[in-house]
C-alpha cells in the first residue's frame, strides 16, 4: 500500500487517487438500481397492454396498433414505439454492463471459494440475481423473434405478416404447452429478479434507512413481484385453458 | 464431547493450502470456541506436529481480533463472536469445518489468520474528524440530539472483525463502511468532512478490491455486533449527496 499521496490539483489529499463519487462501486449500483427502476415502469405497462386479451380480440389489436399511433401528430408514426425501444435499449446497455462489471468485482473479491459456506439472512432470490438475468436476457431475445421482429407463429408455422394479427399470434402461440411453460419460467424468473430489484434499488437509493422503511420496502418488492408475474402469467394461462380463444 | 475438526492449514501466504482432518475428545462444553481450539493445539504440540495458527486478543468480545469462519457461517452458528461461542452451541459426535476468512482483501497469513489491515486503510482514508488542539472543550456545548446519539452509537459498537466481509457472496465491506459512515454522520463532530469522508472512504474500499454490494444481508445476519442493513442504506445516501455536493 502507497503512502498517502496528494495529487497535484486536487483539493485535498487521498490515499487513492483522484477519489471521485461518480468512480466508486456505489455509482454502478446507482445506474443498475435507476436503470432496473426504468424496466419495472416498462413491465408495468406491458403487462397493462397483454390484460386487454381478455377484452377480445378487436380491443387487443385496436390497442396494439394505436400504440403505433400514439402522440400523433406531434409525433411521428411509430414515434412513441421508437422512442420507449431507444430508451429500453439504453437501460438495458447500462444494467448489464454495470452487472458485469460488479459481478467482475465480486469474483475477484472471493479467489478461493469456501469449502463450507452458509447463506443465512438471504432470500433464494438474491442469490438468483445473476443467473435470472441471464435467463431473462435470453428470453428477452426469444420474446422480441416471436413478437415483434420476426413474428414466429410456431403453432402454423409462419413468420412475418402471414403469422397473423397480434391477437391471433398470441393465442397460436400459447395454444402450444410448451411455448407458455416457457413463458410461465420466465415469468417467475421476473418475479424472483423484482422481490429482490425493487427492494435493492431502493436500498441502493438510500431510501430505506430505518427499520420500517426496510420491511416496507420489501413489503412493496414483494408485492410488485406477485403483480407483475402473475399479470402476465394470467394470459398465456388463459388461453391454455381456453378462457381466451 | 468428541469432535472431529476440518481445519485449513496453510504454511504461509503463498502456500496452496488445505484441509485437514483432526479427531479430538474430552471437550467441555463449557470451553469456549477458542479454548477447544487451545486443547488441539497442545495435542499437536505432543505430537511434534505444528500448531494451528488462528487470531484472537482479547477474548471477550469486544476486539475483533477472533475471525473464523465456523461450518460455513463466520463466528459460527450464534450472533457473538468466535471467543464468545461456546461448545455448549455443538454435539457430540459432530464435524466441525473451520476456514479463514475468504477475501482477496484479507490475504492468509497462515492457517486461519488473516491481515486484515485493508480496514485500517479504509479508516485511515476518512474514518475521523478534525478536532483542534488545546484544552478538552466543555462536552456538553455541542448537544447532540438523542436519537442521533442513540443511532451513532449503535452503529459505533462495530468492531471491525470482517465477518460481513466473510459472509458477503460478493465480499464487500459495505456494511463495515456503512457503519463508519453512519456513526460519523449521525455526531456534530462528523459534519464537516461528511461528504469527502464517504467518497475517500469508499474509494479506499474499491481499491482494496472488496466487492460491491447487491443487498443480499448475509453480511447483517453474520455481524455479531448486530449492525442493521439501513447503514448500507445511510453509506447509499451519503455517497449520492456527496456527489451533488461536487465531490
Amino acid at each position: 500500500m502507497a503512502n498517502p499521496v496528494t495529487t497535484p490539483g486536487s483539493k485535498r489529499p487521498t490515499l487513492v487517487d483522484g477519489a471521485r463519487a461518480s468512480r466508486t462501486s456505489i455509482a454502478l449500483k446507482l445506474l443498475m438500481a435507476l436503470s432496473g427502476l426504468a424496466f419495472v415502469g416498462f413491465v408495468l405497462g406491458h403487462m397493462y397492454g397483454n390484460l386487454k386479451a381478455f377484452s377480445g380480440h378487436d380491443a387487443f389489436n385496436e390497442y396494439a396498433y394505436h400504440l403505433k399511433e400514439l402522440g400523433e401528430p406531434m409525433l411521428p408514426h411509430m414515434g412513441f414505439i421508437w422512442i420507449m425501444r431507444g430508451g429500453l435499449l439504453l437501460a438495458l446497455i447500462i444494467h448489464v454492463a454495470c452487472a458485469i462489471e460488479l459481478t467482475r468485482r465480486a469474483r475477484k473479491a472471493r479467489p478461493v471459494q469456501y469449502v463450507v459456506k452458509k447463506h443465512t439472512g438471504a432470500i433464494p432470490a438474491s442469490r438468483l440475481m445473476r443467473w435470472g438475468g441471464l435467463t431473462l436476457f435470453l428470453f428477452i431475445v426469444w420474446h422480441l423473434v416471436n413478437f415483434t421482429f420476426g413474428k414466429v407463429n410456431v403453432e402454423t408455422g409462419e413468420t412475418g405478416d402471414a403469422a397473423g394479427d397480434p391477437y391471433n399470434l398470441l393465442v397460436d402461440t400459447f395454444d402450444v404447452w410448451w411455448m407458455t411453460l416457457i413463458y410461465l419460467v420466465a415469468m417467475a424468473m421476473l418475479g424472483a429478479h423484482l422481490h429482490h430489484g425493487v427492494w435493492s434499488s431502493m436500498q441502493t437509493l438510500g431510501l430505506t434507512g430505518t427499520a420500517e422503511a426496510r420491511a416496507r420496502v420489501k413489503t412493496i418488492s414483494f408485492a410488485l413481484a406477485i403483480v407483475i408475474a402473475g399479470g402476465f402469467s394470467l394470459v398465456p394461462i388463459a388461453v391454455l385453458t381456453g378462457l381466451i380463444d | 464431547m468428541n469432535l472431529t475438526l476440518k481445519i485449513w492449514r496453510q504454511t504461509d501466504a503463498v502456500d496452496k493450502g488445505k484441509i485437514h482432518t483432526y479427531a479430538i475428545s474430552g471437550i467441555s462444553q463449557d470451553m469456549s470456541f477458542l479454548e477447544m481450539l487451545d486443547v488441539l493445539n497442545e495435542q499437536l504440540n505432543e505430537q511434534g506436529e505444528e500448531p494451528v495458527a488462528f487470531d484472537s486478543d482479547c477474548r471477550e468480545g469486544i476486539c475483533g481480533m477472533c475471525s473464523l469462519m465456523i461450518n460455513g457461517e463466520p463466528h459460527g452458528p450464534e450472533v457473538t463472536t468466535t471467543c464468545q461461542l461456546h461448545m455448549r452451541s455443538f454435539n457430540d459426535g459432530d464435524t466441525i469445518t473451520i476456514e479463514p476468512w475468504r477475501s482477496g482483501a484479507f490475504p492468509v497469513v497462515k492457517d486461519l489468520v488473516v491481515d486484515r489491515s485493508a480496514f485500517d486503510r479504509i479508516i485511515q482514508s476518512g474514518g475521523y474528524i478534525s478536532a483542534n488542539t488545546g484544552s478538552a472543550p466543555e462536552a456538553n456545548s455541542v448537544p447532540v440530539p438523542r436519537d442521533n446519539a442513540v443511532r451513532a452509537f449503535n452503529v459505533a459498537t462495530c468492531i471491525g472483525c470482517g465477518a460481513c466481509v466473510a459472509a458477503c457472496p460478493n465480499g464487500s465491506a459495505s456494511l463495515f463502511l456503512g457503519a463508519k459512515i453512519t456513526h460519523l454522520g449521525e455526531l456534530p463532530q462528523g459534519q464537516p468532512e461528511r461528504w469527502s469522508r464517504v467518497v475517500d472512504m469508499t474509494a479506499q474500499h474499491d481499491h482494496e478490491g472488496f466487492g460491491g454490494c447487491t443487498n443480499i444481508g448475509e453480511c447483517a445476519a453474520a455481524c455479531p455486533k448486530e449492525i442493521p442493513l439501513d447503514v448500507i442504506s445511510q453509506l447509499n445516501k451519503d455517497l449520492r449527496t456527496a456527489m451533488r455536493h461536487g465531490h
